[in-house]
């Protein structure tokens, strides 16, 4: 059973790693132009639709988390909405956080929000998915020994490396290299980009690594 | 604990700190060597340029082409000050001013020309005059010494002048006096400290000029005025006020050119520029781009201007005017000689022979100077020493060679004419090339001390930390750790001392004090190690599983690495030159990083929900403690104060496309009244609310119940400081030719308001070093009085009466009562404000610092004061907030994220209260509160500039730890 679980999550996880590389690489064929790093703004568009699509289509499709009844139509729209809300909330969220850790306050508010954005969908998105528009889950989720299943232990470590990736990503720009990579946001959401794939990756192994010691609680 | 070992062990502790950082500063900042040789008229070192022809009497090495120069140094003149563009429709307040020099310069263009003088960094006043002098380029270390005028070693060209027995006149600037002691003639010097003072240099200047000009009774007359400087540093170059001043200089000129007689050489220039905020001292293009003017009323060059000015480096003056007065060039001059003004009035060709002449003259004592600098020193690269070598020989060979064929023909070749004009740039490039290869050397350091210094303060912060986890566990701590080490250092120092004496050699007392923190730290460490497992096997006597105290210790360590990493980071970022040149932004980055952290740590670790209860637990959720929302407020408040200091920030240079925040400039240099005016208000409102807010907290904690003189202070002093505080603002932000007749008032009110908030402040201090309980203890054992109220004459009014029954029952109660608790024999005493009893008498002299200090600053960094207080007030509470929901018991230990969090505030403040670590950008109008002449002293100005600019971490690091247990308690 477990086996299986964590066989199934690598897979999932390997899809999304697969599609954030290729949504730096297939646009270039239909737009003119288009690179990572010159046309930032398109690309960070493309690639939170991209994840985000990719993250509500396994959801369905795998349904990691049996809820226990079933909901009647009009609870799913109002789900739904909620999950919208949510989801809104959280890029506003990330926005003032980023402002307040020192992002210019008036200059590049749409690279600032679109990168929040794409943290969203690094974290908000996974948890609404996951656990659904509730945030005491969440809050048990974000604690130690919180997880229950395969899948909130890997929701875990890829929100916490997203959010490392992007931590780290703010190193460089004081740097006086000159690349065209150390623009604001363009390294920061590099960074929770390569964070989140690599928390994409680890998590299985780990998990694998570390099967013996997780003994989810059952329900 | 004792108090004398721990005194003793900090200042153990600052020793091998200064050690550490003196060793370090030894190896940065270097300086140049300079050499005690100077030249003089009968060095061999250039045959008369003709043979046959010899040189006329008064003149060395090259013919005399003037008797007597002026040279007025108008200071911070920048080019754009002095350049005139009369197409200008509506020109800066700093433009097209200078109108003179505009029309010497194209009335008799053949007379007068005007160049850009591009000064070396750093462009400090002291620095320029001294490569105006010498010829040479300053280093680092002179920076330091700036206010502080060390007279010039090397050979210059007053020393020149006075040498061949010419008078030198000087009126002016009176770091002139510190650096030329004796030189001159006569000389009318003036205060020069003082920037906010723009006329009393000028005008005492201008009381001498011309009268000493008519006189005659000179060879060079210099005049430094200061004024164009001040107004920069006062109110910035886009002022109405530096419109005035530059008027001013211009009608001194044009009055000066009408004293000027036929034989006399006028040269204006500016020493150095200043940058859109009037500041200087950095290498920015605006501070080293200024202007010189040269003009003579006999014609000095042979051809018009050209359509550009010509850029030449402000060290090529030297040679220039030494050799126009006839006088030797000084022995380091590495500049090059203005050639164009020695081509006389003869045809091409004899122009050309007489720069040629003047180009030897030049290049053979460059040459000098770089072998006999290689010979004392072996900064400059050898292969570059020998190219340059070649170069000189060679060239110098074909100028014996063509000098040969032109005295051997009387008739000019037409191929002369060519040749001559390689071999001038040949001179050229010869003497750039050298000029270049000692600006690129003179920059050098010492690595093996760095690294040692380094490694000293490294090995402190170790120490500290070892030694703040000893005190607490170890009885025999100051035996082990104070007494042993302080004797292996004193035993190091007599060591090497011996060895000195035996060796002869000269006693380096720096090096000596460094080996002797090194062997004290060696000492330290050595017993440490030693009692070590000592320890552990005390600790361990029951050995618990080897495995979970692995993780145990594995986990104690993850608990530090949070906060140790954060501290890590900044450390490591002071090796890399762009992180030094953010750090204003890095450390508040790092502060709200670590506070996150700490949130985030404490809901990982479930403190901030509340306890599952079994139902719960069944369906997975959890919820939110109440006061979670308490720590996330203020969590939000110290970001916001985070974000919002930056808005106080001060620019470096090596950023062009920073501005700096407009709040950091005075009162004074606002132009718009009504902004002016709301400012003021506005600053004097956070005064007082900081003074309200204060107080009321006091009483809130019942501080203010006594009548101790403290109190009192607290009651009425802290209003009258303020006071004070803002009519000085007021006087001082007013401008100057507003007031009319007031002027001698406002003069004395300048002074008088600043010494009254310093002396308020200082016997608030005292009271409190005297006596800093604000406990007010009431004893109800003396309350039993007669019960019985004495006759106070006949109850005049009803309220009387209404009171004489209530106070009888009262009495009645009371007495009663104390009769009852003798019996068990207790009393109470009741004491007001024991809980802050810690944290009262630290926020009164946090307050009262903080006055000080503002009045230091200029008025509108008051806000960032406001935050720094905030901020650190949220602080306190956060971690308070902490503690108790992670539920420590201990009061009085403090963890390691508080104290780092506290350190990075303190340099999170020092950016927002408009510092950087860089010379200009220190704020030398502090100097001046409450003085309004020059200092007699270097120490006091010292006092209050340092202050100033360790405002931040004054208050900070003087409020750390009492207050944290004290706010604990209280809240």
């Amino acid at each position: 059973m477990k086996e299986a679980e964590i066989r199934r999550l690598l897979a999932a996880n390997l899809l999304c790693a697969l599609s954030i590389v290729l949504t730096a690489v297939v646009p270039s064929f239909f737009l003119e132009g288009f690179t990572v790093l010159g046309t930032h703004l398109t690309w960070l568009c493309v690639c939170s639709v991209c994840v985000g699509t990719l993250n509500v289509i396994l959801h369905l499709v795998l349904k990691p988390s049996q809820s226990p009844k079933r909901s009647s139509f009009a609870q799913k729209i109002s789900r739904f909405l909620k999950c919208c809300v949510y989801f809104f909330m959280s890029c506003i969220l990330f926005h003032a956080i980023i402002v307040l850790y020192g992002a210019p306050l008036i200059e590049s508010v749409t690279e600032t929000f679109l990168f929040a954005v794409l943290l969203s969908t690094f974290t908000t998105l996974q948890c609404l998915c996951i656990l659904g528009p509730n945030i005491q889950a969440w809050i048990r989720v974000f604690s130690k020994n919180g997880a229950m299943s395969v899948w909130e232990s890997s929701l875990q470590i890829t929100t916490v490396c997203s959010i490392l990736g992007a931590w780290f990503g703010a190193f460089p720009i004081p740097l006086d290299w000159d690349r065209p990579w150390q623009v604001w946001p363009i390294s920061c959401s590099l960074g929770a980009t390569f964070g989140y794939m690599a928390g994409l990756i680890i998590a299985p192994l780990w998990i694998h690594w570390n099967r013996k010691q997780l003994t989810y609680k059952s329900r | 604990m004792q108090r004398w070992p721990v005194v003793l062990f900090l200042a153990w502790v600052c020793f091998l700190f200064f050690a550490g950082i003196g060793l370090f500063m030894s190896g940065f900042l270097l300086t140049r060597i300079e050499l005690a040789s100077s030249s003089s008229c009968s060095d061999p070192l250039v045959p008369p340029p003709w043979e046959g022809q010899s040189l006329p009497p008064g003149s060395c090495w090259a013919p005399q082409r003037f008797s007597k120069a002026v040279l007025v140094i108008i200071d911070a003149l920048r080019f754009e000050f002095a350049r005139f563009d009369p197409g200008k429709a509506s020109p800066l307040p700093y433009e097209n001013k200078l109108g003179v020099l505009h029309h010497l310069a194209t009335s008799q263009p053949r007379h007068a020309r005007l160049y850009r003088f591009r000064a070396d960094p750093p462009t400090a006043t002291m620095q320029r005059i001294k490569g105006l002098t010498t010829g040479s380029l300053p280093t680092f270390i002179d920076v330091g010494s700036n206010f502080a005028s060390y007279a010039i070693q090397e050979d210059n060209l007053l020393a020149q002048l006075v040498q061949n027995g010419r008078r030198v006149v000087f009126m002016g600037d009176d770091t002139w006096e510190g650096l030329f002691p004796k030189k001159f003639f006569r000389s009318y010097f003036f205060p020069s400290f003082n920037v906010k003072d723009l006329h009393t240099v000028d005008d005492g200047i201008l009381q001498h000029l011309y009268p000493t000009v008519d006189s005659g009774e000179w060879d060079m007359l210099i005049a430094h005025f200061l004024g164009v400087d001040h107004c920069g540093h006062k109110h910035g170059p886009d002022h109405p006020e530096m419109a005035k001043k530059l008027t001013q200089m211009n009608e001194m000129l044009r009055s000066l050119v009408d004293h000027l007689g036929n034989d006399t050489l006028l040269l204006v220039a500016g020493d150095h520029g200043m940058t859109e905020t009037g500041d200087h001292g950095g290498d920015s293009e605006k501070e080293v781009n200024a202007a010189l003017f040269v003009y003579s009323r006999t014609p000095l060059f042979g051809s018009g201007p050209p359509e550009e000015p010509e850029t030449i480096p402000q060290v090529n003056l030297v040679p220039t005017v030494a050799l126009l007065l006839g006088v030797p060039i000084p022995y380091s001059n590495i500049g090059e000689v203005m050639a164009e003004l020695f081509s006389g009035d003869g045809d091409t060709v004899s122009a050309a022979l007489q720069q040629l002449s003047v180009y030897h003259i030049n290049a053979k004592q460059v040459d000098r100077f770089l072998h006999s600098y290689s010979l004392v020193a072996q900064d400059l690269p050898a292969e570059q020493l020998q190219h340059l070598q070649e170069l000189f020989s060679s060239t110098v060979e074909e100028h014996t060679q063509l000098l040969a064929e032109v005295q051997g023909t009387t008739l000019v070749p037409p191929e002369l004419e060519s040749r001559l004009g390689s071999l001038i740039g040949r001179f050229q490039l010869y003497l750039r090339e050298a000029r270049a290869v000692c600006t690129q050397s003179w920059a050098r350091f010492h690595p093996l001390r760095m690294v040692g210094g380094c490694i000293l303060v490294a090995a402190s912060c170790l120490l500290c930390y070892i030694a703040s986890e000893l005190a607490t566990s170890s009885n025999s701590f100051y035996r082990s750790c104070l007494l042993y080490p302080l004797l292996w250092g004193l035993m190091g120092a007599a060591l090497l001392g011996l060895a000195h004496i035996f060796t002869q050699e000269g006693l380096d007392l720096l090096l000596v004090s460094s080996w002797a923190a090194a062997a004290s730290q060696i000492g330290f460490f050595w017993h440490w190690w030693v009692q070590h497992p000592k320890r552990a096997r005390l600790v361990g006597s029951q050995p618990p599983l080897a495995s979970s105290g692995l993780r145990q210790r594995l986990r104690a360590w993850l608990g530090l690495a949070f906060p140790m990493g954060i501290l890590f980071f900044r450390c490591g970022a002071m090796f890399s030159d762009s992180f030094v040149v953010a750090e204003a932004r890095v450390a508040p980055f790092l502060l709200a990083s670590l506070v996150m952290l700490l949130v985030g740590k404490l809901h990982w670790d479930g403190h901030l929900t509340v306890p599952e209860s079994p139902k719960q637990q069944l369906l997975g959720f959890s919820s939110y403690r109440k006061d979670i929302w308490y720590l996330l407020c203020l969590v939000a408040v110290l970001l916001v104060c985070v974000r919002l200091s930056g808005f106080f920030h001060q620019c470096r240079e090596e950023i062009p496309q920073c501005r700096p925040s407009l709040f950091l400039s005075p009162l004074a240099s606002l132009r718009n009244t009504r902004a002016k005016n709301l400012f003021y208000l506005l600053c004097v409102a956070l005064l007082a609310g900081l003074v309200y807010a204060v107080r009321s907290w006091l009483r809130h904690y019942g501080n203010l119940n006594s009548s101790d003189p403290l109190v009192l202070f607290v009651r009425w002093g802290f209003p009258l400081v303020v006071l004070c505080i803002a009519c000085y603002w007021a006087v001082a932000s007013s401008t100057d030719d507003s007031l009319g007749k007031l002027q001698e008032l406002v003069q004395v009110a300048v002074v008088a308001f600043p010494w009254a908030v310093y002396g308020l402040a200082s016997v608030g201090l005292l009271l409190l070093l005297c006596n800093p309980m604000t406990v007010f203890a009431k004893d109800t054992r003396e309350s039993a009085g007669s019960i019985v109220t004495p006759y106070l004459g006949v109850p005049s009014s009803e309220v009387d009466f209404l009171h004489v029954i209530p106070q009888i029952y009262k009495r009645m109660q009371e007495s009663q009562k104390s009769r009852l608790e003798r019996g068990s024999c207790r009393a109470t005493v009741a004491a007001y404000g024991l809980g802050s009893v810690y944290s009262a008498a630290l926020v009164i002299a946090l307050t009262l610092l903080g006055f000080l200090l503002m009045l230091l600053h200029s008025e509108r960094l008051s806000f960032a004061f406001l935050l720094l207080f905030l901020e650190a007030f949220v602080l306190l509470h956060i971690h308070t907030c902490a503690r108790g929901l992670a539920g420590d018991a201990e009061p009085f230990s403090v963890p390691w994220y508080a104290v780092i969090s506290w350190l990075l505030a303190a340099s999170q403040f020092f950016y927002s209260t408009g510092h950087q670590p860089i010379f200009p950008a220190i704020h030398w109008n502090a100097a001046f509160v409450g003085f309004h002449l020059d200092h007699s002293t270097n120490l006091l100005p010292a006092v209050l500039v340092g202050a100033n600019t360790f405002a931040s971490h004054i208050l900070f690091a003087g409020s750390w730890l009492p207050p944290a247990p004290a706010l604990a308690l209280c809240v």
